[in-house]
């Protein structure tokens, strides 16, 4: 069963079209993946998906359902969250605050509750204390909860934005460039965490990277595109051995 | 000094704390700056005053009344200005305070640019402080419940709130609609303590002097903007005596604190009692000569 959906996908700013036509289907409780040389659209596939762009033409159907240029917060509500190719955390906030935020689709008290403190608003707060607790043990974090995000090593901010998105109880997972600056052990560890994740939040997991050893190490399947448009579609092997594939990173020979 | 005087002062720089106080949740917690804070005090001291006047409305109600004029009307100003982003909010906020006060200038109603004598002065010092106190109850609850949480995150990062489920264009105009409240309060305040009242009043440097407070008691802090509008309100007369100097002083004292503490007096902190504990046990620790990273240092 698939859980999104591209159909006919394209964005074309003024002259330029970044997606173009673009048909792929997500499968869920899988963890596939997006590549392509640089500037060949997955990322505004990224941002079409979660509502940051509108679509120019084509639909994005998730669960069944027509999410075609629905707002980001609605996207979010829905269940999709992404995580950004530049880290983008609240940074003046604490790591502890980070994940809170995020924690809030848990709780549905009113201003006006907020306002008396009512016996509603002051347990539906310590429930999404305890979340964004929980989920900081979870993801190896809790030891420094009260850093001040930007302050928190590289790697550990990828790492908080992806708690953050977890947060939200999502079920599909999009990760821009998770592995973007860093070493191979610590793309190796990332390679662990998103396994484990899955598994352990049920999750479906879409993400864009240029580290093949970690795409060709985790995806099930693996979606190539160029200059905006689908070169190719299949398994890691089939994706290796596609020469189409291989023209399009390394140039064609001789 | 006259004990009367020295009473009255107080009592300017509670009103004044009242509209910054709103602002604070706009400018320190949402993260949007506005320059017409001064019409939504005019709307609500104008509407109050009409309520005590000529429908001779008890004091508190006509109060209530004029904050939810002024927050209606920002309502409506919010729709259609909140999707500019940044600087433009802030220009849009300017035209909206300036052409109010021109609006009011022409009203005839309520007197045009000639003002409006003969207000009931209800506005006493002691209403004023339990007005305050349950405006900062308010405020302090709100900033710490989710919605707080959420205004935070729109202004520290407006996209990555958006993907963690929060309706940006709401809390935006939530803040909004809450801060012009406070400040249609503080209007009301003002007609009846001045017994007066002219658009003159309400001018663009009104509204400055409200932003200005809010920068320097510090973005973010509840505790900031009452300092700050003790401070600033009560400066410019104690130093009365120093006659035509003592603006300059005043705006000299300005930029000396925003370079030499560039995020606030407070800086983002408040005052409640356990951070003053926090506070207390770190002095402390300094005396002893035992600084509190030390044990932290250690087990790492």
């Amino acid at each position: 069963m698939n859980i999104l959906e591209l159909k006919n996908l394209t964005k074309t700013f003024g002259g330029l079209t970044a997606v173009g036509n673009v048909d792929f289907e997500v499968p869920k409780d899988g963890i596939s993946g997006l590549i392509g040389p640089n500037g060949a659209g997955k990322t505004t596939i990224f941002n079409l998906i979660t509502g940051v762009y509108k679509v120019t033409d084509g639909k994005i159907i998730y669960k069944g359902q027509d999410i075609t240029d629905k707002e980001p917060y609605r996207v979010a509500e829905s269940g999709i969250t992404r995580t950004f190719q530049n880290i983008r955390l609240f940074k003046k906030l604490t790591v502890y605050e980070n994940v809170l935020t995020a924690c809030h689709a848990n709780a549905d008290y009113s201003l006006i509750q907020s306002v008396l403190r009512t016996s509603k608003c002051r347990k539906q707060e310590k429930e999404l204390k305890e979340k964004a607790d929980n989920l900081l043990e979870i993801m190896g974090l809790h030891d420094r909860k009260d850093l001040i995000a930007n302050n928190l090593p590289y790697g550990l901010q990828r790492r908080l934005e992806i708690a953050r998105a977890l947060a939200l109880n999502p079920e599909l997972l999009l990760l821009d460039e998770p592995a973007a600056g860093m070493n191979p052990d610590e793309t190796v560890q990332l390679m662990t965490l998103i396994a484990e994740i899955r598994d352990k939040f049920n999750l479906t997991v879409l993400i864009i990277d240029h580290h093949m050893d970690l795409i060709m190490g985790i995806c099930e399947k693996i979606m190539v595109l160029n200059f905006g448009c689908k070169l190719a579609e299949g398994t890691p092997q089939e994706i290796q051995n596609n020469p189409k594939v291989v023209e399009a990173y390394l140039g064609v020979e001789g | 000094m006259d004990l009367n005087y020295i009473l009255g002062v107080l009592t300017l720089a509670g009103i004044n704390l009242m509209a910054v106080l709103g602002l604070s949740l706009l400018t320190g917690f949402t993260g949007m700056f506005s320059f017409g804070h001064a019409g939504f005090m005019a709307i609500g001291g104008y509407t109050s005053a009409m309520m005590t006047v000529k429908f001779g409305l008890p004091f508190i109600p006509a109060l209530l009344i004029g904050g939810l004029a002024a927050s209606l009307v920002s309502s409506v100003i919010g729709r259609l200005t909140l999707k500019l982003k940044g600087d433009y909010f802030c220009i849009a906020t300017l035209g909206f305070g300036e052409a109010i006060r021109l609006i009011l200038d022409n009203v005839q109603y309520f007197g045009g640019a000639r003002g409006w004598p003969g207000i009931p002065h209800y506005t006493q010092l002691p209403n004023v402080i339990i007005l305050n106190i349950i405006a900062i109850i308010i405020l302090a609850n709100i900033v710490r419940s989710k919605h707080g949480r959420n205004m935070i995150a729109v202004r520290e990062e407006e996209l990555a709130s958006q993907t963690v489920g929060i309706n940006v264009f709401k809390y935006k105009l939530i803040s909004l609609m809450i801060s012009a409240a406070y400040a249609g309060i503080a209007g009301g305040l003002m007609a009846h303590y001045m017994t007066f009242l002219q658009p003159k009043m309400f001018s663009l440097v009104k509204s400055t002097e409200l932003t200005i407070i809010v920068i320097f008691g510090g973005l973010g802090s509840i505790s900031g903007s009452v300092l700050g509008a003790l401070v600033l309100t009560s400066l410019p007369e104690i130093l009365r005596t120093f006659a035509q100097w003592r603006l300059v002083i005043y705006g000299l004292s300005v930029v000396i604190i925003m370079i030499t503490r560039p995020s606030g007096l407070m800086g983002g902190y408040e005052f409640t009692p356990s951070s003053m504990k926090k506070l207390y046990t770190r002095m402390k620790n300094k005396n002893k000569g035992l600084p509190s990273q030390m044990e932290g240092g250690k087990t790492v």
